[in-house]
C-alpha cells in the first residue's frame, strides 16, 4: 500500500476545515509500533517469563444449564505437577464487577459458579500446575455430577410466557429501570402507519460472531518483593481490569498494577477482565507467578462472542420515498450474563432509527438471556447487526417504491438543525455527503437536485 | 522420562538447552531463547504465527518437538536485521508500506515472505498469495502484506542482493 | 448456472465515545532535559495506533517535530487513569487529554524561552524543526529543555483530562445524550454469486469516509480496508454457532472458523472526507470500529441485485444463498 495521502477529498465542508496548515497532523508519520513489529521487538504480554511459571487451566461445564451437585477435586490434586485448586470458596468477592464500576447492576456472574452453570464452557474448578500440561490434566481429572436444568437457546422462547427464568433475579431479561427493555418513544408511529402510503415489515437474523484475535486472552501476574501483584495482561482497559480485579480480591486498589501495552488483536474481546481476577488469586495462593492463557479452543468458544440478534422493522412510506414512521424490536442474545450487554442494547437504541429523520419512532431493544456463551462487546458494538438490517431495509424500501436506492437515502438522510429519536439536535451531519461521493466513485449518477443536497441546509418544514 | 541438551544454530549462533520431553521448537524459541518473536496463536499449527525457518524451510514452529530437530538450523525474525540494525528488505517492506497493525502475524508473514523470496527472486502475486495462505492477519485485509512482500522483492533486485537460499534462508 | 454479478449500497453513521459517556481519560507530558517530550498515558494499543495518535498530537500542540516525542503507556503505576481502547474513544478522548497536556507544556516552553530571548512570550513562534524563535532570536528545544532545568528551576510539563459527563437515559422515552459526534460512511460492494454453488465473491468495494480529520491518512486507511475485510468476513463466514441458536458443531479453531484468506481479497478503492468535529482533537472522530459496518449489508443488497436473493440471516453461506434463490425464483415461478 503506497502512503496514503492523496486519497483525502478536502473538496467538501472548506468553510469548516479552520487553518489547514498542520505540520503533523494529517501526515502520514510512520507508525510508533512498527519498528518493534518487523524486528519482533514488540512486547506482548506473554513475552513476559517469569522463573518459577505456574500454569492456571479451567475445568469447564459439560451442560448448558445445570445445578452442580457434587465438584470433586481430590483426582486433579493427584495428578504430577499440580499445586493448587481454586474453588468459589477461594474467592475473596465471587462476582464480576463490571457493569458496577459504569453504575450497571445488578452483579450477575460469578467468578468461579457457587451451586450452578448457566453455560456449556462456563469455567467451574481452576487447577495451578507447574507446567500447563500438567494442568490441563488436572482440570481434566475434576469430577463433576450435574443435574440437568431446562435450557434455553432462543431469544423469543426465552422471553415468552411460561419459560423459567433461568437468572436468579427472576427474569430471562435485563430490567432497564424495571422495565423489560430499553425504549426509544418519539412522536406516534401508529398514527403515522395510518397515514402511511405503505407499510413494510421484514425481519433479520445474526450469529454469534467472535472476534478471533490472532493473540489468545490471557494473563501473567506476578507477586512482588513489596507485597504487590504486578499484572500483565492483554486487556483492552488497563484501569477497568485493575480496578475490577480489586474489588474482586477484596483488596487496596493500590496493591494492583497493570502492565500491558500492545495487544495482538482486541476487536472488544478483551475488555471482560475474566481471566485476571482469578489468576491474581492464584498468585496470591502460591505465591508465585501465575499465567491463565486461553487455548484457541476457549478463544473460539468460552470467550464472548458478539451477540446474536434479531430485529424486526417496521416502516410507514410514503408513495415518494418519505419515510414517516420506524418501529424496531431487537433481540440482544446476551447468552448466560450480562457483561456488557445492556450497555450495549441501549447503545444499539442510540443508533435508531440510523442516519435518517424520521418524525416517529419506537423501539423496544431487549437484552435476552439465554444459556450460550455470554456475549459482549466487539468493533461495532450495538450498531454493526443495526445497520445489517437497517440497511437492507432501506434496500427493500427502494426496491418496493422502484426507486433508486441513494435517492431513497438521500431523501431520508439526517441534517445538522434535525431531532433525532433519542431527543438530540444533529449536527456535524455528513451522510448526505459520503452518499454523494460514493455515487461519484462508482459512477451511479444522481438528478441533480440530489447532487445538490448538502447535510449544512436545513430541511424544509 | 528426563530433559534433554539440546543444540540448535539460531541466526547463525549455535544454542544449547535442556527441553523437557514434548517441548515445541515454539516454547524452545520463546522461553529457553528469549527469542519471542514467534507467538503462540493457537498451538496447532492453523494460524502461523509461529512461522520460522527450519533448515531453510517454513515451518509452524508449534508443531515441531524440538527433541526431533537436534542440531537443525533455525533462522527467526530476530536475525534478520544486519550487524548495524539495518533492515532487511522485507522489514523496511513492512514498515514503509504500513503492513502492520497489531503486530503479531507480523513475524509469521515475514518468515513465510522470507522463504518465497529465497525460491522465487521474482514472485507474482499469486506466489505471494499462496506463500501466506498459511498465516491468518484479523487486522490488515492481507492487501497491504502482499504489496510489502511484493515491495521487498522488487527492492532486492534492483540492489542485486544476496539471495535468501546463499545467505542460508 | 451463471456468475451473476450485481452492486449493492449502505450508508451508516456510527458515534465516538463510550455511549452517554463517562470515560474520561488523562495524559500527562514533561520534557526530559534534552528537549524530548515524554507523553504518559494508561491507554492500550491494539493495532490501531493510539501511540502514534497520542505523539502527533503532541508534537502539533507543542510545534515540535514528531520525532521529538515518546509516548510511554500502560502502566498504571505512572500512567493517568484511561477507561480503556474501546467505543472509538480513543484518538476522541485521548487525543484532547494530550492536548491540553501539551498547551500547558507549550506555554512554560515558551515562558522559559523569552526569558532566555529576553522578548514577550506572546511574541514567540515555533517552527516546527525544534526552535522556537522570533524574528532573528532563536533558541532549540535541547538548548531551552537544558536551561528550564538546571538554571531556571521550571519543569516544562502538562496535565490533560478529557471528560464528556455522563448522562442517563430517560426511561420512558429513551431520551439521551449518547455521544460526542458521528462519523459517516458510504460502502458501494459489488459481488459475483454462483447460483449453481451459492458461493458469493465479493470482487470490489468501495469505501466513502468522512471522520471529521484523519489525523494520520494510512492508519485511518488501515482501519478502512482492514475494516472492509472484517465486514466482508462477517457477511459471508462467520459464526460460532452455524446452526444458531443450536449450539452444535461450534468450530474450535481457524480451520473451522472461517475467515477470507489472502486470495479472497476484494479489490478495495478508499476516499476520506473531513468534517470537523468540535469536540474533536484537531477535529477528529473515531473510527476504529465502524469500518466493518456497512460492508455488511452493502453485500446483501448487492447479493440481491445480482441474482434477486434477499439475505435475511448472517452469515450468507452458500446454503443460505441457495435457498433465498429457490425462495425468490419459487416466487416467480408462481407468478408465471
Amino acid at each position: 500500500m503506497a502512503l496514503q495521502t492523496e486519497q483525502i477529498d478536502r473538496s467538501y465542508f472548506t468553510t469548516e476545515r479552520g487553518e489547514d496548515d498542520h505540520a503533523v497532523i494529517g501526515t502520514p508519520v510512520q507508525r510508533a509500533d512498527a519498528l518493534g513489529h518487523v524486528t519482533g521487538g514488540t512486547e506482548f504480554f506473554e513475552d513476559v517469563n517469569p522463573t518459577g511459571l505456574l500454569h492456571l487451566k479451567m475445568h469447564r461445564s459439560e451442560r448448558h444449564h445445570a445445578l452442580l451437585k457434587r465438584v470433586d477435586v481430590t483426582k486433579a490434586l493427584e495428578v504430577p505437577g499440580v499445586v493448587r485448586v481454586l474453588t468459589h470458596e477461594d474467592v475473596p468477592a465471587n462476582w464480576y464487577t463490571i457493569l458496577r464500576l459504569i453504575g450497571v447492576e445488578p452483579n450477575d456472574e460469578p467468578v468461579l459458579p457457587e451451586d450452578r452453570v448457566l453455560y456449556k464452557g462456563e469455567q467451574i474448578v481452576a487447577v495451578i500446575a507447574t507446567s500447563e500440561a500438567a494442568a490441563l490434566d488436572g482440570a481434566a481429572a475434576v469430577e463433576v455430577e450435574y443435574e440437568d436444568l431446562p435450557a434455553v437457546f432462543d431469544v423469543e422462547e426465552a422471553l415468552a410466557e411460561g419459560t423459567p427464568a433461568i437468572k436468579p433475579h427472576g427474569t430471562n431479561y435485563f430490567l432497564y429501570e424495571g422495565h423489560h427493555c430499553r425504549r426509544i418513544r418519539f412522536g406516534d408511529v401508529d398514527a403515522a402507519f395510518e397515514e402511511a402510503d405503505h407499510v413494510f415489515e421484514w425481519r433479520y437474523q445474526s450469529s454469534p460472531i467472535e472476534h478471533a484475535p490472532t493473540e489468545p486472552t490471557g494473563c501473567i501476574v506476578v507477586p512482588q518483593a513489596d507485597g504487590r501483584l504486578r499484572i500483565h495482561s492483554d486487556t483492552q482497559a488497563c484501569f477497568f481490569t485493575l480496578d475490577n480485579a480489586a474489588l474482586i480480591l477484596e483488596t487496596p486498589f493500590s496493591k494492583l498494577r497493570l502492565i500491558g501495552g500492545t495487544v495482538g488483536g482486541g476487536f472488544g474481546g478483551k475488555v471482560d477482565v475474566i481471566v485476571e481476577p482469578i489468576a491474581c488469586i492464584a498468585a496470591m495462593a502460591t505465591g508465585k507467578p501465575v499465567k491463565y492463557v486461553y487455548g484457541r479452543a476457549e478463544e473460539m468458544q468460552v470467550s464472548s462472542p458478539r451477540a446474536a440478534e434479531r430485529v424486526i422493522i417496521k416502516d410507514g412510506v410514503m408513495a415518494d420515498g418519505t419515510i414517516v414512521a420506524r418501529k424496531v424490536t431487537l433481540y440482544v442474545d446476551a447468552g448466560a450474563y450480562s457483561r456488557h450487554s445492556p450497555y450495549g442494547t441501549t447503545k444499539a437504541a442510540a443508533h435508531m432509527p440510523g442516519p435518517y429523520t424520521i418524525p416517529n419512532v419506537w423501539v423496544d431493544a431487549h437484552c435476552v438471556y439465554t444459556n450460550r456463551t455470554p456475549a459482549s462487546a466487539m468493533r461495532g458494538f450495538g450498531v454493526t447487526i443495526a445497520d445489517f438490517a437497517l440497511e437492507s431495509q432501506m434496500d427493500r424500501i427502494a426496491r418496493a417504491l422502484d426507486m433508486d436506492p441513494l435517492q431513497l437515502r438521500l431523501k431520508n438522510a439526517y441534517r445538522d438543525g434535525d431531532m433525532k429519536a433519542h431527543r438530540k439536535v444533529a449536527e456535524g451531519t455528513a451522510l448526505i455527503e459520503v452518499i454523494q461521493r460514493g455515487a461519484q466513485l462508482v459512477g451511479h449518477e444522481l438528478p441533480g437536485e440530489y447532487r445538490g443536497l448538502s447535510s449544512t441546509d436545513p430541511r424544509e418544514a | 522420562m528426563r530433559s534433554r541438551v539440546i543444540e540448535l544454530v539460531v541466526n547463525d549462533e549455535p544454542q544449547e538447552f535442556l527441553a523437557p520431553p514434548g517441548t515445541t521448537l515454539l516454547i524452545a524459541l520463546r522461553e529457553s531463547l528469549g527469542l519471542t518473536a514467534v507467538k503462540r496463536g493457537c498451538a496447532q499449527g492453523t494460524c502461523g504465527a509461529c512461522t520460522c525457518l527450519l533448515d531453510g524451510e517454513a515451518v509452524m514452529s508449534c508443531l515441531v518437538p524440538v527433541e526431533t530437530v537436534d542440531g537443525a538450523e533455525v533462522h527467526t525474525l530476530e536475525g534478520m536485521a544486519g550487524p548495524d540494525g539495518e533492515l532487511d528488505e522485507l522489514q523496511a517492506a513492512f514498515l514503509e508500506g504500513f503492513a502492520t497493525q497489531c503486530g503479531f502475524c507480523t513475524s509469521g508473514m515475514i518468515m513465510a515472505a522470507r522463504v518465497l523470496l529465497a525460491e522465487q527472486p521474482d514472485p507474482s502475486r499469486e506466489d505471494v498469495v499462496r506463500a501466506i495462505s498459511g498465516n491468518v492477519c484479523r487486522c490488515t485485509g492481507y492487501e497491504s502484506i502482499i504489496n510489502a512482500i511484493l515491495d521487498a522483492a522488487e527492492r532486492r533486485r534492483a540492489t542485486g542482493a544476496i539471495s535468501y537460499t546463499e545467505k542460508g534462508a | 448456472m451463471a456468475m451473476l454479478r450485481g452492486r449493492g449500497y449502505a450508508s451508516v453513521n456510527y458515534p465516538t465515545g463510550m455511549n452517554l459517556g463517562g470515560d474520561p481519560s488523562q495524559a500527562l507530558i514533561h520534557s526530559t532535559t534534552t528537549g524530548t517530550f515524554v507523553v504518559t498515558l494508561s491507554s492500550v494499543d491494539l493495532g490501531q495506533g493510539i501511540k502514534t495518535i497520542a505523539a502527533q498530537c503532541a508534537a502539533e500542540t507543542l510545534g515540535l517535530p514528531y520525532d521529538n516525542v515518546l509516548v510511554d503507556t500502560a502502566d498504571t503505576d505512572t500512567g493517568p487513569h484511561c477507561m480503556g481502547t474501546f467505543a472509538s474513544r480513543g484518538t476522541h478522548r485521548v487525543g484532547n487529554a494530550v492536548i491540553m497536556a501539551a498547551r500547558e507544556a507549550r506555554e512554560i516552553m515558551l515562558e522559559v524561552a523569552a526569558e532566555e530571548l529576553e522578548v514577550d512570550p506572546a511574541d514567540l513562534e515555533t517552527d516546527g524543526t525544534g526552535f522556537i524563535k522570533l524574528k532573528g532570536k532563536k533558541i532549540h528545544i535541547v538548548d531551552l529543555a537544558l536551561a528550564a532545568h538546571f538554571q531556571h528551576g521550571r519543569t516544562i510539563a502538562g496535565r490533560g483530562i478529557f471528560l464528556k459527563e455522563k448522562n442517563d437515559p430517560v426511561p420512558e422515552t429513551g431520551e439521551m445524550d449518547p455521544d460526542s459526534c458521528q462519523a459517516h460512511a458510504c460502502t458501494v460492494a459489488e459481488v459475483e454469486v454462483d447460483d449453481e454453488t451459492g458461493v458469493v465473491e465479493v470482487v470490489a468495494m468501495y469505501n466513502v469516509y468522512e471522520v471529521g480529520r484523519a489525523l494520520n491518512p494510512a492508519m485511518a486507511t488501515q482501519q478502512i480496508e482492514g475494516g472492509a475485510w472484517m465486514g466482508i468476513s462477517h457477511a459471508l463466514f462467520e459464526a460460532t454457532e452455524p446452526y444458531y441458536p443450536d449450539r452444535e458443531h461450534g468450530p474450535e479453531d481457524f480451520s473451522q472458523y472461517l475467515m477470507p484468506g489472502p486470495a479472497d481479497n476484494a479489490r478495495m478503492e478508499s476516499v476520506i472526507l473531513e468534517r470537523p468535529a468540535e469536540s474533536g482533537p484537531y477535529g477528529a472522530k473515531g473510527i476504529g470500529e465502524m469500518t466493518a459496518n456497512a460492508p455488511i449489508p452493502a453485500i446483501a443488497n448487492a447479493i440481491f441485485d445480482a441474482c434477486g436473493a434477499r439475505m435475511e440471516t448472517m452469515p450468507f453461506t452458500p446454503e443460505r444463498v441457495l435457498r433465498a434463490l429457490d425462495a425468490a425464483r419459487g416466487v416467480a415461478a408462481d407468478e408465471a
